[in-house]
């Protein structure tokens, strides 16, 4: 079999995250696969919800969504609603884990999806928010999957579309947002956490043949890391098998 | 708002699109590829309307082709894209980061809740969510203090559409309406709006909708025009009655691609929309056994 790319590491690794018996509100992308893995793997009563008003998403073998509201993505749930009241359910807390890619991450896991330079006349127009904003505002655990380059791993980004912990401290707090906050950022050379107190971004583990001086070179700001930088287990010829077959590529590779 | 009255309201898409007129903010429904107005969004680009701004949740290709031919001015959205698979919106773009369009975004919840507090009757709703970040920052949106727990909330207000569109299963013909799958913010919207005007795959008997009350979304009281439209979501899907056409998108992408956007929608338009006198004659452009594929896809994915 063929060594996991750096987007299977990424999904692999953020799968393990995720909790059988919890509720995960995921975007469309990494978060939905990593999501699709986990209930294949270890959570298979893992609630899976997607903002197109889709709450038990299954997920069929070579066929997964490619939107958050077509019928790839409502087959075999067994709720269909609404967009807004989906988000209801996760600003009445129900919903433990978003997970959300990201065009542009800071240090603090602000994540920018809305505008590359000036917000009066932008360089580059993004998308913009969908349900980012939200998934990141209200759920209690906001994990981030993003590829890792300087040029996306900022020290400001240069535009809050969803919070993670805003300035650092107790500033997400402070701006009204009661609950949630980002706990892990996954890319395919590391893992970070959040420092407890200074909610700066911090590395904790480092994927196998990865150095510390690699990551720093990719990241766009000062890093710090834990004391003791653990090592994420590489992906299991298993993780692998059902990842592939998920999404459709051949496995016999 | 005032009830409409329980009259036969069955019109052809171009007489419903005399609804609209220039200047209206234009509220879409359904939501990226599924069940888009598109019968009516065709429509309304043939009627010439200038100066509208639009808005709905996952906005697409259909603000591209309203935005090129000269109708659309600007959004009120949560996010404009072509889809996953094809990236951002390269209409949008060019017109937004020339300062030609304006692109007023708000997070999902906070433009759903825009739409409820207008369903609902009330200035404004109170919410935890989009607080702390630049979307509010750059928005109009006020803070409030709950009177009752002292708790500081997002108070955003109401959106009210001059007019709403939407493409639904079927109706009878009287408004009253029925949909299947997902709801998008369609019942929202149409609350909310001063007009609305609705396509259906199906004209019913009422006595079809009472059958199955429930799927009722919305009462004949909130709609102003029904429209007679199978396929009327096309090229995007109507739940468990057909998929979105990929090929037919793909080949709209690869034409902004290879010509430019503007040249590329421009394009389109002509082989499409303004040579065509009706959405039917597009379909039969189409072709049926196109549109029975996309029906046997349909049948498979949700039975």
């Amino acid at each position: 079999m063929t060594p996991a790319s750096p987007e299977e590491l990424r999904t692999i690794t953020i799968s393990r995250m995720l909790e059988d018996h919890r509720v995960v509100f995921a975007g469309v992308g990494a978060p939905l696969v990593a999501s699709a893995l986990a209930r294949r793997l270890h959570a298979p009563h893992l609630s899976v919800v997607l903002e197109g008003g889709i709450i038990g998403v299954t997920f069929r073998d070579g066929s997964l969504p490619v939107s958050t509201n077509e019928m790839r993505a409502a087959f075999g749930a067994p709720m269909l609603t609404d967009i807004t009241d989906v988000f209801l359910y996760a600003q009445a807390g129900f919903f433990d884990y978003g997970v959300l890619g990201s065009a542009q991450v800071d240090r603090f896991g602000n994540i920018n999806s809305s505008i590359i330079g000036h917000h009066d006349r932008p360089t580059v127009r993004l998308p913009g928010s969908g349900g980012a904003n939200d998934i990141a505002s209200l759920c209690n655990k906001l994990l981030i999957v993003t590829s890792h380059e300087s040029r996306r791993f900022v020290e400001k980004v240069d535009f809050v579309t969803s919070p993670g912990w805003l300035g650092g401290g107790t500033s997400r707090g402070d701006a009204g947002l009661r609950q949630g906050g980002p706990v892990a950022v996954v890319t395919e050379l590391a893992v970070f956490d959040f420092h407890p107190v200074s909610k700066e971004m911090r590395l904790c583990a480092l994927h196998e043949g990865v150095t510390l001086d690699e990551v720093r070179t990719r990241t766009g700001f000062e890093l710090i890391t834990v004391e003791d930088i653990g090592q994420v287990a590489p992906p299991t010829n298993v993780e692998l098998q059902t990842l592939r077959k998920l999404t459709g590529v051949d496995v016999a590779q | 708002m005032n009830a409409r009255p329980m009259i036969d309201k069955v019109v052809s898409a171009d007489e419903a699109i005399a609804l609209v007129y220039d200047g209206d903010l234009v509220a879409v429904g359904g939501s990226l590829f599924s069940r888009t107005p598109m019968a009516l969004i065709f429509a309304l680009v043939r009627s010439g309307r200038s100066g509208l701004t639009l808005s709905r949740s996952l906005t697409c290709y259909e603000a591209e082709l309203l935005m090129v031919s000269g109708g659309v001015d600007g959004l009120v959205t949560s996010w404009v894209g072509l889809g996953l698979q094809w990236g951002v919106s390269p209409v949008v773009r060019m017109l937004v980061e020339q300062g030609r369009a304006f692109h007023e975004e708000w997070s999902h919840l906070a433009l759903g809740l825009r739409f409820k507090a207008g369903a609902m009757g009330v200035p404004f709703l109170p919410t935890a969510t989009m607080m702390g970040s630049d979307l509010e920052a750059r928005s109009k949106a006020a803070r409030i203090t709950c009177p009752y727990t002292g708790q500081e909330l997002l108070a955003v207000p109401a959106l009210v559409p001059d007019v709403a569109l939407l493409h639904v299963h079927r109706a009878d013909k009287f408004g009253n309406v029925q949909v299947e799958g997902y709801r998008h913010m369609d019942v929202d919207i149409a609350r909310a709006a001063k007009r609305v005007v609705v396509s259906a795959e199906q004209i019913v008997e009422t006595s079809e909708i009472v059958r199955n009350a429930s799927d009722t979304m919305l009462p004949h009281f909130t709609v102003d025009a029904v429209v007679h439209q199978p396929f009327g979501a096309y090229p995007g899907e109507c739940y468990g009655l057909y998929e979105a056409d990929m090929a037919h998108l793909d080949s709209y992408v690869q034409g902004l691609r290879s010509l430019g956007p503007q040249a590329g929608v421009e394009h389109y338009l002509r082989e499409n929309v303004t040579s065509r006198a009706t959405f039917d004659d597009f379909l039969q452009h189409v072709g049926s056994d196109r549109l029975a594929a996309l029906q046997q896809q349909a049948m498979e994915m949700t039975t």
